[in-house]
C-alpha cells in the first residue's frame, strides 16, 4: 500500500485537477519544485498512525472529507479581510490580513517598511526577488517521511514572504492575521517565506481566526532563515473554531550565535498539529520552543518538535504545556538529535499536562538521540492533575475551591505566556487565558465566529 | 475561642490522633510540643480543615461553631491561619496576584469592598516591612525558588496580611538559622494583639526563647501527655523527651 489509501488518492486526484491552474499563477522558481515534492507525497501520502511522527493524531477525520474548493484566492475575497481590524490595545504592529493564508491582491503587492523590510506575497516576491528566493526556498523544509510537507511543496501558490535585510532591527513585531472563510467547505495550503539577514532582529505574530462555520482544512509550511547573530520571535495564536482542521510545519533554520524562539499558543480549533523544526546550523546558537494549549469537548492537539543540533555549543530548550478538559485529547513529541559534533551542547525538555476530566487523554513522548559525548540533556514529562498540596494551600488562605483551581491553571498556564516578549500580547494570552479557564468565551473580540 | 474535645483522627487508616482535648483562649499563646511523629502535624491538618485527614471521633468548636463541618476556605475566613511545616511551591501564580485574591476574599466575608490597587500595595509594602522580607520575594511566584527561610518568612508575611484571630504555627523555626528565627519570632511579636491567639508547634524550646508561651502541651502518640507553663518547655530542652515517654509508659502500666 505505501500510504496509497482512498485518503492519499484522493489529493493525488485533487493536484492532477489544480496543478495546470497553479503553475499558470505561480512563478518558474516555486514551480519547479512541483514535480518532484508530487512523487515524493505519492510515496509517502497522508500520513496515518503508523507514521511514528503521527501515532496519536488521526488525520483522516479531517482528510478524508470532500471539500468543495481548493482555495485559490480572486480579488474580490479580499474585501472582507480588508475590513478585519485586530482588537489588542497597545499591540503596535506592522499588520497585515490574510485570507485562507493567501496576501491580498488588492493592493501592493509587496510593502516595504521602515529600514528597507519587505513584507508581501511570495509569489510576487519570487519575480522581484528572485536571487533572494532562489537562495532560500525549499531549503529548509526537508524531510523523507511527512508527506504533508511534499503536498504543500506541490500545491501551494502563495503566502507570505518577509525579509529583513542585514543589520537591521524591526522595532514594531509584524502581526500577520490569517483569516480563514468561505462558504463551502475548503482545503486550503499556503507556504512563507521569512529571511532575517545577519546581526537583524524580527518578532511575527501569526493569529488565525475562522470567520465562517464551515469545515476547514489548512495545511501550511513555513521556512524560517536566522543568520548569523540574527534574533527572531515567532508567536502563533491559534484561534478557530472546532470544525476547523490546521496543520502547520515550521522550519527555522538557525546560523551562528543566533537566538530564535517559537511559542505555539492554542485556544481553540478542532484539530490542531503544529510541527516546529529547530535546525542549529552554527556554533552558539540558541532556539526556544513553547507551547500551550487548552482544549476540551472533542478537540485534539498535537505539537511536534524537533530540535537538530548540528553545531557545537548551541543550547535548546523546549517547555510545552496542556490542559485538557472534558473528553480532548493531546499529543507531544519532542525530539531532540545532538549530533556527533555538537559538543558543548545543552538541550532541555519540559512537557506538563492537566487532564481535567477521566475522559481526556494525553499521550507525550520524549526522544533524545545523542550521539556526542560532551552534552547536558534533560527531559520531563508529566501527564496529571491538578496538585491538591496546592490546593489545599490557597485554600487556606480563604480563596474558595474554584478560585483556587483556576489561579493553579492559569499559573500553570503562565508559565509559557510570561516567554512572550511582547507585552500588549502577553497581557491578551492572560487574558484569553484565565477566560477560558472560566468557560467564557475567548474570542477576539472583532471576529465574527463564535470559536468553540 | 477553641474547645477541642477527645479528637481522634486518622490518615489511609492509621490512627494518628487518639483523644485530644485542649482550650485556647482568647489572647493566649499554647506552645505545642513533642517527639517526631506524636501528631502535631495532623493536629494543624485537622484544624486548618486538610480533607486528607479523617476525623473518626470527637469536636472541635470555634467561637461556638462546630469548625469540622466548616471548609478550609471558610476557616480562613473566620481568622484561622496555617503556617506550613512545608510551604507550598505554586509557579506561575505571583504572591501580589496571590495576596490580592486572598485578602479580598476575606473582606469580601466581612462585608468589606475589596482595596484598591493602590492601597493593596501599600498594605503589602507596610505588611513586609513589619516582618521584614525582603520586598524582591513579593514579585516573583508564590514560594518558588525561595530558600527554606524565605518560605517561612513569606508565611509570617501572609498571616501579616490576612490578620488571623488564630494562628496555627507548625514547626516554623524548623530549618532556620537564628537570624531567620529572630525575623520570624519578631513578626510574630509584632502581630501579637491583646485578643489573637497562636498555637505554636515545634520541635525545639529556642523559639520559646522568643515567642513566650502561656502554655505548654507535650504530644506523644496522638495525645496531649503533659501540660504546664513556659517552664515546661525548658525542662523538655534540658532533660528531652524520653523522661516524658517514660512516664507515659509507667502510667499505663500502672
Amino acid at each position: 500500500m505505501n500510504g496509497k489509501s482512498e485518503v492519499t488518492e484522493r489529493y493525488i486526484e485533487l493536484y492532477k485537477e489544480n496543478i495546470d491552474k497553479i503553475s499558470g499563477v505561480s512563478s518558474h522558481y516555486i514551480n519547479s519544485f512541483r514535480e518532484a515534492a508530487f512523487e515524493k507525497f505519492r510515496e509517502l501520502g497522508i500520513p496515518t498512525k503508523k507514521n511514528e511522527a503521527y501515532k496519536y493524531t488521526n488525520l483522516n477525520i479531517f482528510f478524508d472529507h470532500d471539500y468543495k474548493s481548493y482555495f485559490m484566492p480572486v480579488t474580490s475575497d479580499f474585501v472582507k479581510a480588508e475590513e478585519f481590524r485586530c482588537d489588542v490595545a497597545d499591540l503596535d504592529t506592522h499588520g497585515i490580513v490574510l485570507l485562507n493564508g493567501f496576501y491580498p491582491t488588492i493592493n501592493e503587492k509587496l510593502r516595504q517598511l521602515p529600514s528597507g523590510v519587505w513584507i508581501g506575497s511570495l509569489n510576487e516576491a519570487a519575480v522581484r526577488f528572485a536571487d533572494k528566493i532562489e537562495k532560500h526556498y525549499g531549503k529548509y523544509a526537508k524531510t523523507e517521511t511527512d508527506g504533508l510537507i511534499h503536498l504543500n511543496t506541490a500545491m501551494a501558490s502563495d503566502g507570505v514572504f518577509i525579509y529583513v535585510p542585514e543589520g537591521v532591527t524591526l522595532t514594531k513585531p509584524v502581526q500577520i492575521v490569517n483569516l480563514v472563510q468561505s462558504d463551502e467547505d475548503m482545503f486550503n495550503q499556503h507556504r512563507n517565506l521569512i529571511i532575517v539577514e545577519k546581526n537583524a532582529e524580527f518578532s511575527l505574530i501569526i493569529c488565525d481566526h475562522t470567520l465562517s462555520p464551515k469545515k476547514f482544512l489548512t495545511n501550511a509550511v513555513t521556512e524560517v532563515f536566522v543568520g548569523e547573530n540574527a534574533h527572531f520571535d515567532i508567536i502563533r495564536v491559534q484561534n478557530e473554531h472546532n470544525n476547523a482542521c490546521k496543520i502547520t510545519h515550521t522550519f527555522i533554520h538557525q546560523e551562528k550565535n543566533s537566538v530564535a524562539s517559537s511559542n505555539n499558543m492554542t485556544l481553540h480549533g478542532g484539530l490542531i498539529r503544529n510541527s516546529t523544526y529547530h535546525y542549529l546550523g552554527g556554533e552558539g546558537a540558541e532556539s526556544y520552543s513553547y507551547g500551550l494549549f487548552l482544549a476540551d469537548k472533542w478537540q485534539h492537539i498535537d505539537n511536534f518538535v524537533n530540535v537538530d543540533h548540528a553545531s557545537p555549543h548551541c543550547t535548546s530548550n523546549q517547555l510545552f504545556k496542556g490542559v485538557l478538559d472534558d473528553m480532548s485529547t493531546g499529543a507531544f513529541n519532542g525530539r531532540i538529535l545532538v549530533r556527533p559534533d555538537a559538543q558543548g551542547t545543552l538541550a532541555y525538555q519540559k512537557n506538563n499536562n492537566i487532564l481535567l476530566t477521566d475522559d481526556a487523554k494525553m499521550d507525550t513522548k520524549p526522544q533524545l538521540e545523542i550521539y556526542a559525548d560532551d552534552v547536558k540533556c534533560s527531559h520531563g514529562a508529566t501527564v496529571g492533575q491538578l496538585d491538591d498540596d496546592a490546593l489545599f494551600y490557597l485554600q487556606s488562605r480563604g480563596i474558595n475551591k474554584r478560585e483556587a483551581r483556576l489561579m493553579l491553571m492559569f499559573g500553570f498556564a503562565h508559565e509559557v505566556i510570561q516567554n512572550i516578549k511582547i507585552e500588549a500580547l502577553r497581557e491578551r494570552m492572560d487574558n484569553l487565558v484565565m477566560q477560558r479557564l472560566k468557560g467564557e468565551l475567548s474570542r477576539c473580540a472583532s471576529c465574527m465566529v463564535k470559536c468553540g | 475561642m477553641l474547645i477541642i474535645n477527645n479528637l481522634k483522627a486518622s490518615i489511609g487508616g492509621k490512627n494518628i490522633l487518639k483523644g485530644i482535648s485542649l482550650e485556647v483562649k482568647p489572647g493566649e499563646i499554647h506552645a505545642i510540643m513533642g517527639p517526631n511523629g506524636s501528631g502535631k502535624s495532623t493536629l494543624a491538618a485537622v484544624l486548618a480543615g486538610r480533607e486528607l485527614v479523617e476525623v473518626t471521633e470527637g469536636t472541635v468548636t470555634y467561637f461556638g461553631k462546630n469548625l469540622l463541618e466548616m471548609t478550609a476556605e471558610d476557616r480562613a475566613k473566620e481568622g484561622i491561619f496555617l503556617g506550613f511545616q512545608y510551604p507550598i511551591e505554586i509557579p506561575g501564580v505571583s504572591m501580589v496576584n496571590f495576596m490580592k485574591t486572598a485578602v479580598n476574599e476575606n473582606r469580601k466575608h466581612k462585608g468589606l469592598d475589596p482595596l484598591s490597587a493602590s492601597d493593596f500595595l501599600k498594605m503589602m509594602r507596610e505588611k513586609k516591612e513589619l516582618v521584614e522580607i525582603d520586598s524582591k520575594l513579593a514579585n516573583r511566584s508564590v514560594n518558588e525558588g525561595f530558600s527554606g527561610g524565605e518560605k517561612k518568612k513569606n508565611e509570617i508575611f501572609q498571616m501579616a496580611m490576612l490578620e488571623p484571630k488564630l494562628a496555627i504555627l507548625d514547626e516554623t523555626d524548623s530549618g532556620l538559622d537564628i537570624d531567620a528565627l529572630r525575623i520570624v519570632a519578631n513578626g510574630v511579636n509584632k502581630l501579637k494583639l491583646p485578643d489573637n491567639s497562636f498555637i505554636v508547634i515545634t520541635h525545639y524550646q529556642r523559639l520559646l526563647d522568643y515567642i513566650i508561651p502561656d502554655v505548654v502541651h507535650v504530644l506523644y502518640d496522638g495525645r496531649i501527655v503533659k501540660t504546664a507553663g513556659k517552664e515546661l518547655a525548658l525542662e523538655l530542652e534540658e532533660k528531652g523527651y524520653d523522661w516524658i515517654k517514660k512516664e507515659v509508659e509507667n502510667n499505663i502500666i500502672a
